[in-house]
């Protein structure tokens, strides 16, 4: 297909049938929570629209998002590489390497100029110049700030790249630092997760693509519609939540009964993402599905967190010297302060012996 | 850090130590005192002072027959939401997990549809209290600012409690670290102010007793 043809034309040639088309995209509607009439909206926007070019760039990560992205069900990545977007750089997916690969993206930036959509994996070292992560030779963050120059948007996928995540866990050796923090004020959405649900990454590159504009985002830079809502909020385990039946260990009866995992740990409550609705390998479960709490893993600093297995409500770190220390030395001022009575009783009842003599 | 990480870490903590500290000192400022020496001999059928002591700390759970009818409107109030309070700090799941975290033991607890309305009830007690306090002229006369900024700091636990249980407001985690830190307030101000009653109406009622009874008054 090439770049000028509209969808349209692309899918009629293909012969692709209306109805199949108008499936998606109300597929796609639904999936990011928009009313039913804007499925048309979104046909017709997806009809109209030039393939996308996208350059994907994958910095300080374990490519779990990449290997998260192949494995959408619906759409899934095939359909919007082959329909919809032209991969243009995605160094673990892409048939060339070397030199050859790096001028694919410079081609890409040069024909798409102001057009094309950089998808970035990964958080960016920042410390001693960047020399932590490179590929060609060229640091990450040279590489970021020379392919967002003439970017329409950028969107960053996983925890690492929207927050910071693993590479920046405390003590963060190589400076990493999120997309955000280097985006230099271009349109930006976040797509959290370690890794993001597959769905959330080509549903809102769809909707990107059809519409031509960013979804309606959270504080965090989210869409709404995949982080509108916590995990705690959808959770099937809820009404055992409700009602305080907890399991207390992973295999006892309370986990064998399917008891909710606040207990174990779940961040169920303080974490957003759509796993108990959308779920994962094609709806198929989520990790509390499968008898684990969730981690977190779509919320800033979730490593640093105190630990996955520490429930919600306890204090984050160790309180206990701070206390004992605090309860030596409230005893100490205690005694003080008896004793001090004490003396001033005495000089007291001294003085009244004295004033009677 | 955000708000949460913030109020479940450094936050909690100092006031957590402050809360332990303020508490022993004043708590060994006063037992460690010296003890109370009645020379005179003790009333005809007095009790022992000990025992003095323990029969009035629960004596006086109850008023006076004479105040009975006039005190009726506070005792009924204080006890619920005195008692609504302590469900809901030590029934709660949640709160269960916090203080086991403390202390390394736990116990079952309620199921958070009960603690919610036990919640709602106590809120709606400490308002009623606040607004006899009001209206009470007497009341009104000996109030200080302790007892206001004392009402205040357990009024929040409470509500932003119920408002992070229900999710109304604002997002959830705001809600909770709302919540952990206005009972950081609490425990900050607690052995400062008349909140140390819960640890000290215990020796007020039974210094009070000892010395009465030994006297031969009937409480
Ligand atoms: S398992 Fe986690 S998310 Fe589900 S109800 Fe329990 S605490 Fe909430």
């Amino acid at each position: 297909m090439r770049h000028d043809e509209t969808l349209a034309a692309e899918m009629q040639r293909r012969g692709v049938s209306r109805r199949a088309f108008l499936k998606y995209a109300s597929y796609v509607a639904s999936l990011m929570a928009l009313p039913p009439s804007a499925a048309e909206a979104l046909a017709e926007g997806l009809a109209a629209a030039r393939r996308q070019s996208v350059i994907w760039l994958s910095f300080q990560e374990c490519t779990g998002c990449t290997e998260s992205i192949t494995r959408s069900h619906s759409p899934t990545l095939e359909n919007l590489m082959f329909d919809f977007i032209s991969l243009d750089y995605h160094h673990t997916l892409m048939a060339v390497s070397g030199q050859a690969a790096e001028q694919a993206r410079l081609e890409a930036m040069a024909a798409n100029k102001g057009k094309y959509i950089v998808v970035v994996d990964g958080s960016v070292p920042t410390k001693d110049g960047g020399v932590y992560s490179t590929i060609a030779g060229i640091s990450n963050l040279k590489m970021l700030e020379e392919t967002l120059r003439d970017a329409f948007a950028v969107v960053a996928v996983g925890s690492c790249a929207c927050f910071g995540g693993i590479p920046a866990a405390k003590p963060n050796p190589t400076g990493a630092v999120a997309i955000s923090e280097l985006a230099g004020g271009k349109p930006l959405i976040n797509i959290s997760g370690c890794p993001p649900i597959p769905e959330a990454m080509t549903g809102v590159l769809s909707y990107v693509l059809s519409f031509g504009k960013l979804p309606e985002l959270d504080h965090l830079g989210r869409p709404k519609a995949f982080f509108g809502e916590t995990i705690h909020d959808r959770c099937y385990r809820r009404p055992y939540y409700e009602r305080g039946l907890f399991a207390d260990g992973f295999d006892d009866h309370g986990a064998r009964q399917g008891y909710c995992l606040y207990k174990l740990g779940c961040k169920g409550p303080v974490t957003y993402n759509a796993c108990a609705t959308l779920k994962w390998n094609g709806g198929v479960s989520f990790p509390i599905q499968s008898g684990h709490g969730c981690l977190g893993c779509s919320e800033p600093d979730f490593w640093d967190q105190g630990g996955f297995y520490r429930p919600l409500p306890t204090p984050l770190g160790a309180m206990g010297p701070a206390l004992a220390g605090a309860a030596v030395a409230g005893a100490a001022l205690g005694v003080g302060a008896a004793l001090a009575a004490r003396s001033h009783q005495k000089t007291y009842l001294a003085a009244s012996e004295k004033e009677k003599d | 850090m955000d708000l949460l990480a913030f109020a479940r870490g450094p936050a909690l903590t100092f006031a957590t130590a402050i809360f332990v500290a303020g508490t022993l000192w004043r708590l060994v400022g006063v037992l460690a005192l010296p003890p109370w020496r009645d020379l005179s001999p003790a009333r005809e059928g007095a009790p022992p002072n000990w025992l003095g002591a323990i029969e009035t700390v629960f004596r006086k759970m109850i008023p006076h027959k004479t105040f009975l009818k006039a005190g009726m409107f506070t005792t009924v109030n204080g006890y619920v939401f005195h008692i609504g309070l302590a469900l809901c700090v030590f029934a709660f799941a949640p709160h269960i997990l916090f203080l086991k975290s403390l202390f390394g033991f736990s116990w079952p607890g309620l199921p958070n549809g009960f603690i919610f309305g036990v919640g709602a009830l106590t809120a709606a007690s400490l308002v009623a209290a606040l607004a006899y306090r009001l209206t009470s002229p007497v009341l009104k006369l000996i109030s200080r600012a302790d007892d206001y900024v004392s009402w205040l700091l357990t009024f929040l636990p409470v509500v932003t409690g119920l408002a992070a249980a229900s999710h109304i407001g604002a997002r959830y985690e705001m809600l909770l670290a709302l919540h952990v830190l206005s009972i950081c307030a609490f425990l900050i101000w607690f052995p400062f102010g008349k909140l140390m009653h819960a640890f000290l109406f215990v020796f007020s009622r039974g210094a009070t007793g000892a010395r009465f009874r030994h006297r031969g008054a009937q409480l």
